[in-house]
């Protein structure tokens, strides 16, 4: 799961046209969008499975008999095995559609507010997006367990000698990002999930950062929950994937009640569905589910080695050329990183950055990226994140810069 | 002393001389940088409108019949428009601060910046502007 950084062979410019929406214009400029961190574009590819699906066979899934239905039901069913095979999950029943990681999220930690009593430890690293940290924080109200942090270093790295500490038999869920979205640092997942399971601990891991540059193999990492958001790999809003070994699975109890995640019901009881069903109540994003699939398709096209390496050299271009410009800080230097750089230049507030930037034409995004405590241990407000993805070329880079030396030249 | 709308007219009237945003904005951000700062011992929690993006400060103080503001933001075209907003709303009648609009950001090309989902703490600081002037026009009846 190295981030490669040999040269590429990715034609961009025949990948560019892919996506319509880099051709537009914003604000009288040429669109340079560096914000895939929190949505990347999506491909005619994905569009086009979007419009299939409403042009040919829109229909409720699973319970009808009508063709249309089971049409709708065998490609919605059909992408999560390409899901399964994505992240080589061992069963496409342990693939859980979501509308999203938070969603994913909440369902695991909602259900370990069963399984939780007063005094058990859950860790949480200090890297992690609000979505992270507060539905953890929500169950420990409610169990009286405790939560505490995995604390990090001024490079972004987390200090797995004090992981190492807090580890104990109390210890019952680790919870940790694969990449960090305000800083991008990749964490060293495989030796956080075999240290948590040496105490018994499961660990969920949030891959929405890793996924869209990181082909993620659940098996081989041995990790008990691993979650995603289609958003940011090329598919659409409001989909996205919980992986849960069928062991965890199966000890969780539902986290919504309604249609398809039951077996049986009479008044006096309910038998709940077998998985995934059980974890998926009332009609799912059916269209977003086999878009999502289309996504996936779309980028192992491409290939993830080829994307990886090409993002890399996308990131060191842009390091090399921001450091040129005085007074710029980049915040997160682990030596594992993907293609995210959060910056600051010396005495300019960030959102000043984004705006003037923005009236250039370039997207970037300004702020805490929800991830506040991070920015509060380097004591900044926030910063500017340029997020890359395999589709910005080096030209966008070089627009980019000489947008940001114009927007410290009018505001300093 | 002009009224509000004379000052958002006269400020309309100074915008309409840049013939691109480069050099409106870089009118707005003098503009932030001469805005006469708030006191320090003003520049406190209760005084701060958070927003996502950029931290405003507002101080009102009566003098006579006339609501004065003086504020601060962390974000340079933040305060620029705080300024402007100033300008056109400092020393004014309660009762004239609460009959005015904000139509004339618009007319400066500035609209954007006082969206709500822009989070910068404008929005909040107009309602916090007309908020001191409903407290203190019930001062002055």
């Amino acid at each position: 799961m190295k981030v490669a950084a040999e040269k590429t062979s990715l034609d961009v410019e025949k990948i560019r046209e892919d996506f319509p929406i880099l051709k537009r214009e914003v604000n009288g400029y040429p669109l340079v969008y560096f914000d895939n961190a929190a949505t990347s574009q999506t491909p005619v590819q994905v569009m086009n499975a979007i419009v299939d699906y409403y042009s040919n066979y829109n229909s409720n899934i699973h319970r009808g008999v009508h063709t249309l239905s089971q049409e709708a039901t065998d490609k919605y069913e059909g992408a999560r095995k390409k899901i399964q095979t994505h992240f080589n999950a061992a069963h496409s029943y342990e693939i859980i559609l979501t509308s999203g990681t938070t969603h994913a999220i909440n369902l695991v930690a909602s259900g370990f507010s069963a399984l939780l009593q007063e005094g058990d430890e859950i860790l949480v690293s200090a890297l992690e997006h609000h979505s992270n940290i507060v539905p953890w924080q929500m169950i420990t109200e409610k169990t009286g367990a405790v939560l505490k942090v995995i604390p990090m270093d001024q490079n972004g790295e987390l200090v797995m000698a004090e992981y190492d500490k807090l580890l104990s038999e109390k210890t019952k869920v680790v919870f940790v990002n694969h990449v960090s979205n305000a800083l991008g640092t990749v964490n060293p997942v495989k030796e956080i999930i075999d240290k948590a399971h040496k105490v018994g601990a499961a660990v969920l891991i949030d891959g929405a950062q890793a996924a869209p540059h990181i082909k993620a193999d659940v098996q081989a990492m041995d990790v008990d929950f691993y979650v995603a958001s289609a958003h940011k790999m090329c598919g659409p809003t409001g989909v996205g994937v919980l992986y849960g070994k069928e062991e965890w699975l199966k000890k969780l109890p539902p986290y919504q009640g309604g249609g398809e995640m039951i077996a049986t019901v009479t008044f006096e009881k309910t038998t709940y569905a077998d998985l995934p069903h059980k974890f998926e109540a009332g009609t799912p994003n059916i269209c977003g589910g086999i878009a999502f699939g289309a996504a996936l398709d779309y980028m192992n096209a491409i290939g993830f080695d080829e994307i990886a390496a090409y993002e890399h050299e996308l990131l060191e271009y842009a390091t090399q050329k921001l450091l040129e410009i005085e007074g710029v800080k980049i915040y997160g230097l682990a030596k594992e990183k993907t293609a995210v750089i959060s910056f600051n230049i010396e005495g300019i507030h960030p959102y000043d950055i984004g705006t003037i930037v923005d009236k250039l034409g370039i997207a970037v995004r300004t702020g805490h990226h929800c991830a506040q405590p991070i920015m509060d241990y380097y004591k900044i407000p926030g910063t500017v994140r340029a997020s890359f993805s395999f589709y910005n070329t080096k030209k966008e880079i070089d627009t980019f810069i000489e947008a940001v030396k114009r927007a410290k030249a009018m505001l300093e | 002393m002009s009224n509000i709308k004379e000052i958002q007219d006269e400020i309309v009237d100074e915008f309409s001389m840049f013939d691109d945003w480069m050099q409106r904005y870089e009118y707005m951000i003098e503009l932030g940088k001469t805005l006469p700062l708030i006191d320090e011992k003003y520049k406190v929690e209760e005084n701060l409108i958070k927003g996502c993006q950029s931290k405003v400060w507002v101080h009102a103080e009566l003098q006579g019949d006339k609501l004065t503001f003086t504020a601060d933001s962390d974000a340079i075209i933040t305060k620029g428009i705080v300024a402007i907003l100033i300008r056109a709303f400092s020393n004014q009648h309660p009762s004239a601060i609460l009959e005015a609009d904000t139509q004339f950001i618009d007319e400066i090309g500035l609209k954007e910046h006082l969206s709500p989902t822009r989070a910068n703490g404008l929005v909040s600081m107009i309602k916090q502007l007309k908020m001191y002037a409903v407290a203190y026009q019930t001062q002055l009846d």
